[in-house]
């Protein structure tokens, strides 16, 4: 094995560790700013997995929406609907963290044995054409009702969002 | 087991949605439970990339797919933010066990 290939390994799988450890801090941090970091972590892992996957574009875009957009939208909701004594979690009983933590183990271990016995094959014919031009193209053209119907989408979340927070304001203002 | 390999790929997405059910069980907020969510989302994008670049016939359509799960995530977070505002600025409480104004 090639010396530049030992450390793109080395990466990679500093990078699978990057990701499984923010999940880890993810769901068993207490305070939820803790959690969130954990959170912006797990996106930074998989963007990078994202670039051993080919794509540099959606590992940008990972970076720009995920670890951007959706990490300030989650922070924001924390700065502004939380009082400081409510933002450390109140921690799961007992007995159902004894049931949950082996049901979750045992979903992995199935998932893993479900994936090492299934044999995979690859399509008889195919392209490797990874450049923007041609996800452009796919997004425009095959892809064209997906793309307006997620714009359609954003454009009623906005609405709706902005809807949504002002009438409770109305409500509680006339009260 | 490596970086060429769809196997590993599909573990670390597996991991993903295990840990974000595992989060939307646990956690006792609604902040908590939505960025549990972001976790499976997630899984399901490194899933779709993954089988992307090891099976399917054209690698642009699975980035296309895990484009317009980004956008409906975005979407999805914040609508879930505004929603989590109303709610607590209408019950004041940030456990979900507590609002049951609607229970029968």
């Amino acid at each position: 094995m090639h010396f530049y290939q030992i450390i793109a390994e080395i990466i990679f799988w500093l990078l699978v560790l990057i990701t499984i450890g923010g999940g880890f801090l993810a769901i068993g941090a207490r305070m939820l700013i803790h959690s969130l970091m954990g959170l912006s972590i797990t996106f930074l892992g998989v963007a990078g997995l994202y670039i051993y996957l080919g794509s540099f574009f959606i590992s940008l875009l990972q970076v720009l929406i995920y670890g951007g957009a959706i990490c300030i939208v989650l922070v924001f909701g924390i700065m502004v609907g939380y009082t400081p004594r409510q933002i450390v979690e109140t921690r799961i009983r007992g007995e159902n963290l004894l049931l949950a933590v082996p049901t979750c183990g045992l979903a992995v271990a199935l998932l893993y044995f479900a994936i090492r016995r299934t044999g995979w094959v690859p399509a008889a014919q195919r392209l490797a054409d990874y450049s923007i031009e041609r996800v452009g193209h796919t997004l425009l053209y095959d892809f064209c009702l997906g793309f307006e119907l997620i714009s359609l989408l954003l454009l009623v979340g906005m609405i709706g969002a902005i809807i949504v927070v002002n009438s409770q304001e109305e409500e509680s203002g006339g009260q | 087991m490596g970086s060429d390999s769809l196997n590993t790929y599909l573990l670390v997405a597996g991991f993903l949605l295990v840990a974000g059910v595992y989060g939307m069980v646990q956690k006792r907020s609604f902040i908590g439970m939505l960025i549990a969510v972001e976790l499976i989302l997630n899984g399901a994008g490194l899933n779709f990339m993954a089988f992307n670049k090891f099976l399917a016939p054209d690698p642009a359509v699975g980035q296309v797919i895990t484009l317009i799960v980004m956008g409906i995530a975005a979407a999805e977070a914040a609508l879930g933010v505004s929603f989590i505002l109303a709610v607590y600025k209408k019950f004041r409480t940030i456990d979900p066990g507590r609002i049951f104004t609607l229970k029968g």
